[in-house]
């Protein structure tokens, strides 16, 4: 069976340690070299960019998140031993782990970090999809000639490279389609390389839960649940139509995952659909004043990645989510599409003065979505708003000086509440 | 209940109460119309909560009662019975049905008790007049096209029916604005009017309205308090609430000192609006107009789809100017002109343009220009 070590990368044929360099990091699957889709996961990233770029905290337990009331955003690997998981409240994770350090996001960083590891990406394939800042797909196909060395091999270089050039780890997955090329690469963390090959594909599949499908939420689980469907085994002995018939275009995919099948290319542009952000209160609110301070922030922000990304909007999305944690929705379309802040934040607090009372609240987000090129947006103005022409100079203004001075220089005084 | 009417009667008395039904009810009694016979007439009721309409037509009524039945069905029956057909309604309250028998056709429909029909509060109306259908029908058909249909400013649903001081002394006017043009139409003050408050009339309440200003000769008794309007004929009564808002200060909106004349056959202008608009794809079509000495130049420019232009010989000696405009927004107060010229009045390329018929000021129009 074709087998690589991870470590130094010398292919041979079978063994449990590699015979050049002894290592155990061996992976060995018949189907090895054939394969080109892969996964690639960055390992507790966030916590990890930390890590290195304070070599204090090695050992430590580090958690990355925000505030009293966030969430854990990265947990490292010391800290999941005690337990703490990504997503979990803040409070529960220092209940779990008192001594861990707690590290508010420098998402630059991260960033950084990312582009360092995309550039590694581009040298192996231009076929790279990222779902986030550490993960992303690459799609090797017809790369072997080029590279002189199957995908496999080049992974494991990659993956050797962002340890040795960025201090970095990652685990790759790799097999014959997204779908489980991203399941592989959580199989065998940190700094694993699992291979789901063709023939292995039914076997792996079958006793697993249908929770691995990416996207399959709470939601997906009790749906599938109610029609007695946990594993892919279950899964199977559904037809087509019938899975179809119960969850509309979803089913259809669903057939296809049950047998291992997923066709989605991997696909360098996703267009981007929407910018959002939302932020989660220290201590729930329903202080108009607070909340307005947050509306323009998260305004501000929205409006800062469309200017950046030359894209304008034509809806607005306002997000609230109650103490109870359920999550209340209002949009509004646009006549003219915009990427100015003082259009999105005041259309905001019109959707805001309709729900805004309903609360307390926990989080606050704001969105833009049907998004167009710039040049079509705020092209003409409102005559009942006779100085919106004039607000929206002053934020290009604005926007020059941050441009010039830095992103701190010039704020609104409603952004300090 | 047991009556007779002519088909044509029943028909155009049960279509005007069906338009006002909400096709999507989740109250069912909401899709019924309520029909109550009397003495030798016959009334159909129907309600969306903010609309009412009653429409009345003789009959002969064999026993008097009430009931009431699905709108939409009895309209739809109605409308395919043939014409001059007698009909007659029986309503049978021990099995809730009404039957409805023309000719060899025969039909038992499901009622609902006529308790359960909600009718509208009456009102204490502040103010009465009555004013020709043609008056009205000029005032809200030629400013409805400007009522807004954006949800969050509720207060731009709808035709500011008011009274106000214009140069010739007060008149009854109406404006609508959806913020990108607006259209300010005045009428002679009807006697009686001059008390009233001024109200939001909803634009389905204006859409509703249209149909009984149909007849050149009807005189429409107008009552108006500060939560509802009545329209009515001797036919056909309809109340609408008003819209519980405050209608902004519209004024300042009309610009005064533009003084860049363009003066130009409507009709040749939203002709040639409509066709060099045909190249673009964009949701805004945007045209662009470019005035020099009693020349206009219409362009669009659409980088994805095409070009197009077109020359008009105009009147205007001012400055020359370049100005965008939404081409749809062009067309609709184009269309308002149909006995003079159109008389543009710019000012820049980014403030609002005002656009009138000749020199009347009874119907004035502004529209917002937009970036080219």
């Amino acid at each position: 069976m074709p087998a690589l070590c991870c470590d130094c990368l010398t292919t041979f044929d079978a063994g449990r340690r590699c015979p050049a360099c002894r290592s155990p990091r061996v992976v060995a699957n018949p189907e090895l070299f054939d394969l080109t889709i892969a996964h690639m996961d960055c390992d507790a990233f966030y916590a990890s960019v930390e890590k290195r770029d304070d070599p204090s905290l090695a050992d430590k337990p580090v958690i990355i998140g925000g505030g009293r009331r966030g969430v854990v955003s990265t947990a490292c690997y010391v800290a999941r031993i005690r337990g703490v998981k990504s997503a979990m409240p803040m409070f529960k994770a220092l209940q779990l782990c008192p001594d861990a350090v707690v590290i508010r996001p420098r998402m630059e960083a991260y960033a950084e970090a990312s582009r360092a590891i995309r550039a590694m990406m581009e040298d192996l394939t231009p076929a790279i999809q990222p779902l986030s800042l550490d993960e992303a797909f690459m799609d090797l196909s017809g790369t072997e000639r080029l590279h002189g060395a199957p995908p496999a091999v080049m992974l494991a270089k990659l993956i050797r490279r962002m340890k040795d050039q960025l201090g970095l780890t990652g685990s790759i997955g790799l097999s014959h389609n997204k779908f489980l090329a991203k399941i592989a690469s959580d199989l065998d963390k940190p700094r694993g390389f699992s291979v789901i090959g063709r023939g292995d594909t039914a076997d792996f599949l079958r006793d697993r839960p249908v929770r691995l499908i990416w996207g399959v939420g709470d939601a997906g689980q009790a749906a599938l649940d109610r029609a007695g469907i946990r594993t892919f085994a279950d899964l199977l002995r559904w037809d087509r139509a019938a899975l179809v018939a119960r969850f509309g275009s979803m089913g259809d995919r669903l057939y296809d995952l049950a047998r291992g099948e997923d066709r989605r290319p991997v696909t360098a542009h996703e267009p981007v659909k929407s910018i959002s952000n939302e932020t989660t209160f220290h201590e729930d609110t329903s202080d108009p004043d607070l909340l307005d301070g947050h509306l323009w922030r998260m305004a501000e922000k929205v409006a800062d990645r469309a200017k950046a990304k030359d894209l304008a909007g034509r809806v607005v999305t306002l997000k609230l989510k109650r103490a109870d944690h359920t999550i209340l929705t209002r949009q509004v379309n646009l006549r003219d599409a915009t990427q100015l802040a003082d259009t999105i934040y005041r259309r905001a607090r019109e959707l805001f003065d309709q729900v805004g009372a309903q609360g307390p609240y926990r989080l606050l987000g704001c969105g833009l979505s049907h998004l167009c090129d710039a040049g079509e947006a705020d092209r003409s103005g409102d005559l009942l708003d006779p100085g919106a022409a004039k607000r929206s100079g002053a934020e290009r203004a604005a926007d020059r000086i941050r441009a010039r001075f830095g992103a701190d220089a010039i704020v609104k005084g409603r952004a300090l509440r | 209940m047991k009556l007779s009417i002519e088909r044509g009667a029943l028909l155009k008395a049960v279509s005007q109460a069906q338009s006002v039904v909400e096709r999507r009810n989740t109250i069912p009694i909401l899709a019924n119309v309520l029909i109550e016979a009397e003495g030798d007439m016959v009334r159909f009721r129907a309600t969306d909560l903010d609309i009412e309409v009653v429409d009345k037509a003789p009959a002969k009524v064999e026993r008097a009662g009430a009931t009431t039945v699905s709108a939409t069905t009895l309209h739809e029956i109605v409308r395919k019975l043939p014409d001059g057909a007698l009909v007659t309604l029986t309503a049978d309250g021990a099995a809730g049905r009404l039957t409805v028998e023309a000719g060899r056709s025969n039909f038992s429909l499901a009622t609902l008790p006529k308790e359960d029909f909600p009718v509208m509060a009456s009102s204490e109306y502040q103010s009465n007049f009555s004013a020709p259908a043609t008056v009205l029908r000029r005032l809200f058909d030629k400013s409805k096209f400007a009522i807004s249909t954006e949800e969050t400013r509720y207060y731009l649903n709808g035709v500011y029916l008011h009274v106000a001081e214009a140069d010739g002394g007060r008149v009854l006017r109406c404006v609508a604005t959806d913020g990108h043009r607006l259209a300010r139409i005045d009428a002679d003050l009807p006697d009686g009017a001059a008390g009233m408050p001024g109200v939001i009339v909803p634009r389905k309440t204006v859409g509703e309205l249209r149909k009984l200003l149909d007849d050149d000769e009807a005189k429409i008794a107008v009552s108006v308090s500060e939560t509802k309007i009545r329209f009515a004929t001797p036919e056909i009564t309809l109340t609408s609430k008003v819209i519980d808002g405050t209608f902004p200060d519209y004024s300042r909106v009309i610009p005064q000192n533009n003084t860049r004349r363009l003066e130009v056959d409507a009709a040749e202008f939203a002709q040639a609006v409509d066709r060099v608009a045909t190249v673009s794809s964009e949701r805004s079509r945007a045209v662009k107009l470019e005035l020099s000495e009693d020349r206009l130049i219409l362009s669009v420019n659409a980088p994805d789809s095409g070009a197009a232009e077109e020359e008009l010989a105009v009147a205007y000696g001012d400055d020359p100017l370049q100005i965008g405009f939404n081409a749809k927004y062009l067309l609709e107060i184009a269309s308002q002109v149909d006995r003079e010229n159109a008389v543009f009045l710019f000012n820049s390329s980014g403030d609002p343009t005002l656009m009138r018929e000749g020199n009347d000021q009874s119907a004035v129009y502004v529209v917002m220009p937009m970036r080219v």
